[in-house]
């Protein structure tokens, strides 16, 4: 930096300390804390739209999933409502057959996700670009069409009725307005997501973030990146599974839709609105999404997708990091994490 | 004399048409300090990357320390004990170079795969990074995102990456390219600083710095290797002289 250069060999120089740096990363900040806290207000605030927060939970969730492998491994998926219905089906076919209780429901979702995941991994991991789009584009219509044509199981066309919910813990049924279902959402959505900031924090982590950057260079140091990308391939099917649980849960129905294509664009417009690659973006982008379309529910959908698609041009074209980056633009660099 | 460290038997590659390796042999014995030379296109990337998988050749086999590699990824040869460095910046842009460093060294030690423990609360491999980076004069940017380093701190963190790796066995690829001359004799310094069991086998243009740094010489042209031997024998035989530094004398033997 100055002529000073004789220390910069050995000594550390007073100005930088590496451990200090990579924790202030890992640090909760402010704005998380009151964001968090702020998830709380529908309880109190907004009582009617309980029903949508919990939706916007569970896309949330769902939203989540996604950023790890897009924003964080660099994996594109036009096919991830695949992991959500697998997720949806499950809980739903656990239910209707007699077992209701919803968190033992939510782990056999996520591991019958993780399964289908698992079974995928091998075939995604190993081609990019277009020809990824294109295996989750058919991932996708393969999943519906045999949830389609399966509907001794899963009621075809029709959905699947039937699905009981028993109360959580025993103690919270899922009641008319939706109290219990954005509560059970919310926890489940915090508990997952501090599960994903560790992981986004830890050394596997920081390993996914370098075969984004650069794959070819990765081998080179000594990593694995099929084995690598697999791995979160599974636990991100694992999360969206549990998105899909949630959905079924609290509305105890579940129908195509949840597989089908639409599901999973809609997913990417939320991650590409929010910002990918920094979690919060995922959840800020449900919001946003899932508000919008709320108050506009009474255009056509026709009407409701031309707003969003001049929003996601936008957005693409002045907000390359995300509405969530354009915010942290705002804040004073000191406050910001790098 | 005990077996080599890195050795080549009869690889063979084309592209297409282009025959980039016919039937190289090449032994580099442990601690040895070897240069490849050659002209433009004469297929020294090419040799470098099958010799760390990032290519396969057509035939032939490629020995570390007397064992068979030839089959073996590119990450099961780095864990092996063979790192490389890239012609061209192959390093990872929005990862600070600290960051990128303690990836490579978690690589090694095995702890690039735990998803729940921080990053932070492993202070022996961040220490590691850090020291890595320190002994490439890079500690003082090392908290800086790779993309906004200077030129030739970009070419330090290439060779940073690389050792943290532990390599026995390193292959450089023009670590000086772009870099400045009076800079680059600089970073040939740090090189020849690395531990003697290192065996480094580099590629350069610069004939000063070949014959300062390198105790054999190997000269490839057209995919084959022309001759091999110490820095006194080459730069006095005569073919050498033609295909190499004789015709293009007008510019300088140093073109990129
Ligand atoms: N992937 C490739 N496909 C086709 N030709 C290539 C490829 N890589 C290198 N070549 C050609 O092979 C020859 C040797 O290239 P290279 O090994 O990079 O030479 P050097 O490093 O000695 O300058 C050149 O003629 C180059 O154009
Ligand atoms: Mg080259």
């Amino acid at each position: 930096m100055t002529t000073a250069t004789e220390s910069s060999a050995t000594k550390p120089s007073a100005s930088v300390d590496p451990r200090a740096f990579l924790k202030r990363q890992t640090r909760w900040s402010v704005f998380e804390v009151l964001f968090w806290l702020a998830t709380l207000s529908p309880f109190f605030l907004f009582e009617t739209y309980l029903s949508l927060a919990s939706q916007i939970a569970i896309t949330a969730l769902f939203a989540v999933s996604l950023d790890l492998i897009l924003g964080y491994a660099g994996i594109i998926s036009l096919g991830h409502a695949v992991f959500f219905g697998v997720g949806a089906y499950t809980a739903g076919i656990v239910s209707k057959y007699g077992w209701g209780e919803p968190i033992s429901g939510l782990f056999i979702a996520a591991a019958a996700a993780a399964i289908v995941g698992y079974l995928t991994s091998f075939i995604i991991v190993r081609v990019q670009h277009l020809a990824l789009l294109m295996i989750t584009l058919g991932l996708g219509f393969i999943a519906v069409e045999i949830a389609n044509s399966a509907d001794w199981l899963t009621g075809g066309a029709d959905g699947l009725l039937g699905v009981e919910t028993w109360p959580v813990l025993g103690i919270w049924d899922f009641d008319l307005w939706g109290k219990t279902a954005y509560g059970f959402a919310l926890v489940v959505l915090f508990i997952l997501f501090v599960v994903s900031r560790r992981l986004v924090h830890s050394p596997f982590g920081l390993s996914l973030r370098g075969i984004r950057e650069n794959a070819v260079r990765m081998p080179a140091i000594g990593a694995p990146n099929p084995r690598r990308l697999q791995k979160v391939y599974v636990i991100s099917a694992a999360i969206a599974g549990v998105a899909g649980a949630l959905l079924t849960q609290t509305t105890e129905f579940a129908s195509l839709e949840v597989l089908g294509f639409q599901r999973s664009a809609d997913l990417a417009i939320i991650l590409i609105l929010g910002g990918t690659g920094r979690l919060y973006g995922a959840i800020i982008g449900a919001i946003i999404f899932m508000v919008a379309r709320d108050q506009l529910a009474d255009m056509n959908p026709q009407y409701w997708y031309f707003w969003i698609g001049l929003l996601l041009m936008a957005v693409v074209l002045f907000l390359p990091d995300g509405i969530l980056g354009g915010l942290t633009r705002l804040v004073p660099a000191r406050w910001r994490k790098p | 004399m005990s077996e080599a460290a890195l050795a080549t038997r009869g690889l063979n590659m084309r592209f297409g048409s282009l025959a980039v390796a016919q039937g190289i042999d090449i032994s580099v014995p442990r601690g040895a300090r070897y240069a490849l030379i050659g002209p433009n296109g004469a297929g020294k990337t090419t040799l470098i990357n099958m010799i760390t998988g990032l290519l396969r050749p057509d035939s032939g086999t490629i020995l570390l320390e007397g064992q068979d590699i030839t089959a073996l990824k590119t990450d099961a040869r780095v864990k092996r004990g063979l790192a490389r460095t890239f012609q061209i910046n192959t390093l990872f842009p929005h990862l600070s170079a600290l960051e990128a460093v303690t990836l490579a060294v978690s690589e090694r030690r095995g702890e690039a795969g735990n998803w729940w423990r921080r990053l932070p609360d492993y202070s022996e491999t961040v220490d590691e990074a850090y020291e890595i980076l320190a002994s490439m004069q890079l500690a003082d940017v090392c908290l800086q995102p790779t993309h906004s380093l200077a030129y030739g701190q970009q070419r330090l963190l290439e060779i940073a990456l690389a050792l943290a790796t532990k390599p026995r066995v390193l292959l450089l690829d023009e670590p000086a390219a772009g870099v400045p001359r009076n800079e680059s004799s600089a970073l040939f310094e740090a090189i020849a600083r690395l531990p003697d069991d290192i065996t480094v086998l580099f590629i350069e243009h610069d004939m000063d710095i070949v014959f300062r740094f390198a105790s054999r010489i190997i000269v490839l042209v057209g995919g084959a290797t022309l001759m091999e031997g110490t820095p006194a024998e080459i730069s006095s035989d005569p073919k050498v002289r033609e295909v190499y530094l004789g015709s293009s004398h007008t510019g300088g033997a140093h073109h990129v």
